[in-house]
Formats: structure tokens, sequence, C-alpha cells
């Protein structure tokens, strides 16, 4: 660990010295596994689908060093580069995702992407983690100076992201950034009431999404009624974890992936459990609530409100994301249609959670006079 | 350029200052403070899925695979359900089995796994797997149900492609014993034949059938047919015993037979149910129905009688006596002797409407209504003239199945009732009632009648020493062509014991078996039949429970029976 002297003051130099390494690992690794599985779960769904068996493979192995470059990089910034870097990337993806209904491409009932060239793209991927800064930007600044109406511009972007994100319509995204967007608001200090009132409308808004769209219903029909057999896909799911046991039938020995549609993007938990085992899904759970929990340590050191409310809504984001993922696929959830981060195939989603990461590293690097121990 | 550094024009610069440092104090506080209850949900919900986890992946291990329940072959997933016989004994059961097949797209290198595989089952021809193995599926079966051991070598081989489905396989643990009533199933577990058809729904729903089949009766009565067959070089042979209070079948013998468990061994012959399928002109055992319609009906008495000094002649056909005695018989001497004349003679007295009446409540005129699929018609005659009536009273004319004629016979002896005969049993408090076909008088004189031919008549070889049985001989020439081949024979033997109060009925016959020395060279139902009904009684009487009777008590029994024979045989010789 000596590649920069202690001494050298170079940008690298400096990134080197403050950045968290720990957590920096643990995103390569991730990245390293999600690698691995896409290995194992992509082929079939490739063959199925008509194309070469190794062409998710070959994107994804773009895909992952892309995303590795791209969080380091970003991870170079200080708090107002990210904050300026979000801002841009806020209003640029608010745009083209706007854009997306007039200018999009329809995949499986949902018109998400956009054609660029050979890659599609799916802005609202990169609205989220933009988003999330640029509330928590609003947030601190209201919590600071009360004549500044944060809270208020927090909240009107955050109906216009709902409401873009529902036009897809992704439900699932919806309810990761209500939450996130909440959570932010209780960490700048909400009064409880309005917690409990929050909480409130966000149960209201569920139930109107399961009345207003068949799909959420069917999926939440399907979990809950216990006499109906649980979706093919999850019963699968089950079948793959139980088949795999402790220690997984070894690479390349699992069924599931020929079964379902989706073994390389929702679904590649449930591979990684047949084919590798309970030993390594523990691993994988352990490495993303590492990078949760270990950003929230450095968060609660931290001196700005700014940089607090940012970087905790980008790991907030980050979590929920593997938590619903991974939840789904173990049946504790209606299935939600949402990627295990890192793990799972996904060109636009790998990198926009790449941005997201990145920002939480640069905005935990540690910088003169961060630490400010509650006295 | 950020927000913080606006100047407010009413607060000084240092008040400002420290007001913010307050204002940032507490905010970072606040949010510290539930940063750790975000993180502790985080940490809670982490703990769920790593619990959920080992749940599904460990806890599940013990349950039954899901697998099983979504992937089975033939949609049903409930084990197809046992068949017993009466006793509990299970003769059809369903084993979980391992079956092989490949997807053709997983298999490297196809001629390899052909050549390993052709190893291992050498009646797999390496051509026609390779073929199979390069077919464009992603299902192809290779063999079905492997023995632990077979699917154990399988996955040494370590051939990529080649999977197993779960599965049942049915298995009869007694072989080819009550194969005929037991039937079997095909590949994909349907009922093909005997019960597993004609109760297929039943099994199929998970629900155990029990048999009035008693195993240890069955066995033994297989065996002892197989050795009247063996002794008289006979083709086949069928034997009935039937429990004549309820019309249960505690056996019913066909041979040959088969091994449900390699249904190869089901062809044509094996695989014919004599008993239910085969009909047969029966020959005199008919002439017991003949003697206990004419009592019944009242036309004659016990002592009355027909003279059978001439050959009745009409038309083309000359009937003539066996055991000619050339004079007037008695009804007992016309069973004794068994005397067509005699017999033709009476069912003359009866009439033909008359005769038809009671063969038909007797169940002669229609298929046995039994629960195995395999059940013939009986043939009638087209017309019934008065010849029809003659000749069917000495049972030609007229065939029926071994199964019919049992169950005809159990109503003459257990009191005049009809039951329909079956191969369930009955709960004990759903016993059926029967039909009364005959009076309680007439079937005390039938029974007289039977023991009286096995005492005296052509039936000794029947004889049980304790056991009472009583019965009837029948020998009939088969028809080939339309015409009667004098070497063919259908010799049969139709029984109950203990006569005195009848428990069941046997009936043995044998499918043209051979004379020879030991039968003095005859080939009769007497001869040959008969002996097979002694050695069973003999040896079942014990497992179900009948005592045998003292010598004195036998002698007691038959006395009447004994005492009326010597005064007609005086009167016959006066």
């Amino acid at each position: 660990m000596t590649a920069f002297a202690r001494t050298d003051t170079s940008v690298l130099g400096r990134w080197w010295w403050t950045v968290d390494r720990w957590a920096l690992a643990a995103v390569i690794i991730l990245a390293a596994i999600g690698a691995v599985m896409t290995l194992a779960a992509s082929p079939p769904v490739a063959i199925r689908i008509g194309l070469e068996p190794f062409h998710f493979v070959r994107r994804q192995l773009v895909f992952l060093p892309l995303a590795v470059a791209v969080a380091t990089m970003v991870s170079l910034l200080g708090p107002k580069g990210i904050r300026r870097l979000a801002l841009i990337g806020f209003v640029a993806a608010l745009v083209a995702t706007a854009a997306v209904p007039v200018l999009g491409t329809e995949v499986k009932g949902a018109v998400r992407w956009i054609q660029l060239g050979a890659f599609s793209v799916q802005p609202s991927e990169f609205l989220k983690p933009t988003f999330i800064v640029v509330a928590a930007w609003m947030f601190a600044e209201r919590r600071l100076d009360d004549r500044f109406p944060g809270n208020l511009i927090a909240t009107l972007l955050f109906l216009l992201v709902c409401g873009l994100l529902l036009l897809q319509p992704d439900v699932g995204m919806t309810v990761v950034v209500a939450i996130v967007w909440g959570v932010q608001f209780f960490l700048a200090g909400l009064p409880l009431v309005l917690v409990g009132l929050i909480a409130v409308v966000f149960v209201g808004g569920a139930v109107g999404a399961y009345m207003s769209f068949a799909h959420v219903q069917y999926r939440v029909d399907r979990f809950l009624d216990p006499e109906a057999k649980e979706g093919y896909q999850v019963e699968k799911a089950l079948q793959a974890f139980q088949n795999g046991g402790l220690f997984g039938r070894g690479p390349g020995e699992g069924q599931v992936k020929s079964q379902l549609p989706d073994a390389h993007a929702d679904f590649i938990f449930a591979v990684a459990g047949e084919e590798f085992g309970l030993l390594i899904c523990v691993v994988i759970v352990a490495l993303f609530a590492f990078i949760v929990l270990r950003g929230f340590a450095r968060v609660y050191q931290e001196s700005d409100l700014f940089v607090m409310l940012a970087a905790s809504g980008l790991l907030v984001m980050f979590g929920l994301q593997a938590l619903i993922n991974m939840a789904s696929t173990v049946h504790l959830m209606p299935p939600k249609g949402m990627t295990l981060p890192f793990i799972s195939y996904g060109g636009s989603s790998t990198l926009a959670l790449a941005l997201g990461i990145g920002m939480v590293l640069a905005l935990t690097r540690g910088r003169p006079g961060q630490r400010s121990w509650p006295q | 350029m950020t927000l913080e550094r606006r100047n407010n024009p009413f607060d000084s610069d240092m008040a400002r200052r420290v007001r913010l440092d307050g204002i940032r104090k507490a905010a970072l506080d606040t949010g510290r403070n539930r940063l750790l209850v975000t993180g502790v949900m985080f940490v809670l919900a982490f703990a769920v899925i790593s619990g959920r986890l080992i749940d599904i992946t460990i806890l599940e291990q013990g349950s039954e695979p899901r697998v099983a329940q979504s992937e089975g072959v033939t949609g049903s997933t409930a084990a197809r359900a046992d068949i017993v016989d009466r006793n509990g004994m299970v003769l059809a059961t369903s084993l979980p089995t391992a079956s092989l097949y490949a997807d053709p797209f997983d298999v490297l290198d196809a001629a390899e796994a052909a050549a390993k595989l052709n190893r291992l089952f050498p009646e797999l021809a390496p051509e026609g797997l390779v073929e199979r193995l390069t077919s464009k599926s992603h299902f192809v079966w290779i063999k079905r149900n492997l023995t632990p051991d077979q699917q154990y070598e399988v996955n040494r081989l370590g051939i990529p492609g080649l999977y197993f489905q779960r599965g049942e396989r049915r298995t009869y643990p007694h072989g080819r014993l009550a194969a005929h009533v037991l039937g079997l199933t095909d590949v994909d577990g349907r009922g093909i034949a005997g019960v597993e058809k004609s109760m297929d729904r039943v099994l199929r729903a998970g629900e155990a059938v029990r048999l009035s089949i008693d195993l240890r009766v069955q066995s033994l009565f297989e065996e002892e047919l197989a050795k009247g067959i063996r002794d008289f070089s006979a083709i086949g042979g069928a034997g009935v015993i039937m429990d004549v209070r309820s019309g249960e079948l505690v056996a019913m013998v066909s041979l040959p037979d088969f091994d449900p468990n390699h249904p190869a061994t089901m062809v044509a012959d094996t695989g014919f149910n004599r008993t239910t399928k085969g009909v047969y002109e029966m020959g005199s055992t008919f002439k017991l129905f003949t003697a206990a319609m004419a009592l019944d009906s009242g036309k004659v008495g016990l002592e009355g009688g027909y003279d059978a000094t001439h050959p009745i002649q009409v038309s083309r056909f000359t009937i003539t006596d066996y055991h000619g005695k050339r004079r007037w018989l008695s009804v007992r001497e016309i069973l004794v002797y068994s005397s067509n004349i005699g017999a033709a003679k009476m069912a003359l007295d009866v009439g033909t409407e008359r005769q038809k009446d009671y063969l038909k409540r007797l169940g002669l005129l229609e298929a046995a209504a039994v629960e195995v699929p395999e059940i013939a018609s009986p043939l009638v005659p087209a017309q019934w003239r008065e010849i029809n009536t003659m000749t069917v009273a000495f049972g030609h004319g007229i065939a029926v199945s071994p199964i019919q004629m049992t169950a005809g016979v159990a109503a003459l002896v257990n009191g005049g009732f009809r039951f329909e005969p079956t191969v369930l049993m009955h709960e004990p408090s759903l016993m059926p009632a029967g039909t009364r076909v005959l009076s309680e008088k007439t079937s005390q004189r039938m029974r007289a009648l039977m023991r009286l031919v096995v005492v005296a008549g052509t039936g000794k070889n029947a004889d049980v020493p304790g056991y009472l049985v009583g019965g009837k001989t029948g020998t009939a020439e088969k028809q080939v062509n339309g015409r009667y081949q004098g070497n063919k024979l259908f010799s049969s033997f139709v029984g109950a014991f203990p006569i005195d109060a009848p428990r069941y009925v046997i009936l043995a016959a044998l499918d043209e078996p051979k004379p020879n020395a030991q039968s003095m060279g005859y080939a009769t139902g007497g001869w040959v039949a008969a002996p097979v009904v002694s050695r069973v009684v003999a040896r079942m009487a014990p497992l179900v429970g009948i005592e045998p009777v003292t010598e004195q008590r036998e002698r007691e029994a038959m006395a009447p029976v004994q005492a009326v024979y010597r005064v007609e045989g005086a009167r016959a010789a006066r």
C-alpha cells in the first residue's frame, strides 16, 4: 500500500490517502463477483433470446471496468465538484427522461430507453443519484438558513421526478426515490409529526399504485395470496437456493438460469445461490452491508450537513436497491423489477450506480476540518 | 457561489457566524441521531435477508424438494395409491425412481456419451443413442426407472447434458400373484388392465383400494391349479373362490399368467383372464341349475325321477348318457350319475320360459358386473327352442364365464340369494343384501344333492376328510370352428364347503387336460379338476378359520343323504 508516498501532494496522491479505500475495495470485489455471475447466468438467457452466448458477458465486461473507472474518477472530486456535477447531471437527466416517452424505445412493456448508437441509455437511472445530491443541497441550505425555501424546492423536484418515473412506468424506482427523499428529509431534521405524516402519504401512495397499475396489483395479489402458487420466477428462484445448498452445485451446474427469463438481471442472486451456494450469497449481503454501514460510519463524523445528507441519501439508495432485489428473490416481498447493484447485468444501471458510489467516495474523503465529534 | 455566503444586512458578521455555528451543530446532532436510526434499520434488513437465505437454503433441505412439486411429467403430484388384499397385504405400490433424460444441446460429444451409456445399458444401441443425443430438442428420454445403483453409475460417467427426472414406478411385490386381478399400468402410470384400469381414478386420487382377494388363498390356489395343469398337460386353467354371503371373490386365478412388473410377459395368452374374459360350455355342472329350478318350481320332488332308459332323439341330435344306467333315475341319481337324458327331461318339465327366467336371475345370461375391465358376455342361444332347453339343461349350447358359474352356484347353496361378484372388499357395515332367486328349502335340498355327488358320485376326488365338500363335476368338449372336438375338453368342478353351512363356493377348471395313467385314462372334471379343489380346500380351510368336523359328526351330518342313497340303490336294484 505504498503506491503513493504520504508526502505526495498530487491529485492522485492526495486522493489515495483520503479516499475510503476499504469501501472502494468492497465495490471492486462486488464488481468482480458481478463479472463471474454474469458469466454464469447470462449465456442461457442470451441463447434463449437468439443472441450469441457471450453477448451479455462481453458487454458487462466492458461496463464493469468502466463503472470502476467512473467511480474512481468521480471520487477525485471534492464536495463542491460533486454538487456541480450533480446539478448539471440532474438537469440533463431530467430533460432526457422527459424526452423518453417521445424518443424512447419500448422494452418489456415499459418505455425507459433512448437509443444512442449501439447502446441504449436509460436516463432515469442517472436521474436518481443526481436528484439525491441536489435534494441534499436544498435540505442543507434550508436547515442552515430558514429563509431559503430549500424544503419546498426539494419537494417540488421530488414530485417532478416521481411523475417522470411513473410515466415510464417504473414503480419500483419511484418507491426507492420516495424512500430516499423521505430519509433525507428525516435526517435534515424534519419534525417527527411531519415524519409520521409523510409515512401516511407513502402508504397512501403505495395503495394508489396498487389501485392504478395493473401489474403492481397482480404482483402484490400473487404475493399476498397464500393459496396462489408463487410466481413462476419466484418459485424457480426458491428452488435454486434450495438446490444450491451451502456450497452450491458448482459453476455452470445450475438449472434455474435456463428457466428464468431474467436470470442475468433481476434474479441473478438466485443463480449465485444455486451455483455458488449460501456462503457466496451471505458474502454478497455482507459486502452490501459493509459498504452502506461503513459509509454511514464515516458520514457520522461529518461536519458538513450537505455532505452528510448527500452521502447518506446515496448510500440509502444503494442499500435499498440491493435489499429490494434480494428480498424479492427470496420471496420476502413482491417482485419489483430491480437490479442487484454491480451484480446484475445492465449498462445504464451499473454506470449510474458507479456514479452514485463515486459521489459517496468523493463526499466521504478525508478533508481538513471534516471531523466534528459530538461533544 | 454557495448560498451560505449571502449577506444578511440585519446580522452583524460575528453574531451571524455564532448563530450559524449553533444551528449547524444542532442540525448535525439531529442528523447523527437519525442516521443511527437509519443504520440500525439497515442492519436489521440485511440480517433478515441473511436469515431468510439460511431458511430457504438449509432449513428446507429436509422437506420435499420444490422440483418435484412443479415438474411432474404426468401432471399429477399425488403418488398412485396402493392396492392391498383383504388383510392389508400390499399387492401394488408406487416407488420413487429416477428416469434418465438428456438435453442434447448440453451434450458435448454424442458419440462418446452413447458409447459410455451403451456399456452401462447394453440394451440401448449406440446408433439409436447418437440419434437421440443429437436431436434438435431439449428433452429426450434415455431410460426410464433406473435403480439407485444405475443412477450412481450414470453420475460416475460424468457425461454433461444427462439429467434425472424424478418419477414413480409401479411395483408388484408378489410378482405374478393375482396378476389378472391387478392388471398393470403403462409407462406413464395409467392403468391399462385389471383393477389398475377399472379403479384408475380412485388410485390416481391417492386412495388405496382394498381387494376382497386373500393373498394366501390366491397363492395356494395358483400353486394347486398349476400342479393340476402340469399333471394333465392342460393349456391353461381357471380358479375362483367366492364368499357365498357377500359375493366377495377371495381368489381369482387364471393360468398361464404374467408378471405385471415386466409388461412384456403379458402377451395374448398370458394376458387372457380365463375367469372373466373366457366363456366356456360348462357341461354337467349346469345340471345343478336344472335340478334347482325343477325342485324350486315344484315340478318334481327329491323322490321323483325320469326315465333315462333310452337316448333322446331330436331331429339330427341324439342326447345320450356318459355313465349310462339305462333305467328310471331319481333326481338324486340324475346328479350322482350325471345323466344328460334325465337333466334334459327335467328341463322340459320346467319349460323353456321358466328355464330362461331362472338362468337370468342366477346371472347366467348377462356379463358379470365384476370390477375388472376384461369381461366377456355369455354366449346364449339366439333362438331358444326345445332342443336348446334340453342341451342347456346339461350345459351345452350355452357358454358362460367361470365367474358367472361360481356366482350362480353360490346362490344355490347360500339359502337362495344371488350376490353380484366383486373383487373389492365390502365394508363390514355395508354388506349387500342379495336378491332372492330360490327358496331356502330348495337351497337346502341342493346342498344335500351336492354332497351326495361328492360322497357317491363323480365328485369323489373332491372330498376332504372333515371338511364336507359338496359339488358337481363338469366335462365339456370344446368347439373349434363350430365342431365339437372329442380330444379337447374343458373339465371343471364347482363345489361349496362346508356344505352343511356353506362359506365358500370354489370352482376349478382345466383347459384341454390330457388323460394319463394317474387319472385312469380319463380327463373329466371328476378326475382332473376335483383333486385340485380337494387340495385347495384342505389347505385354505385352516387359513380362513374353518375347523374340520370329526368323523362322527361327518357321519351324522351325512346320514340322511346316505340313507336316502341306500334306499334308492335298493329300489334301483329291484
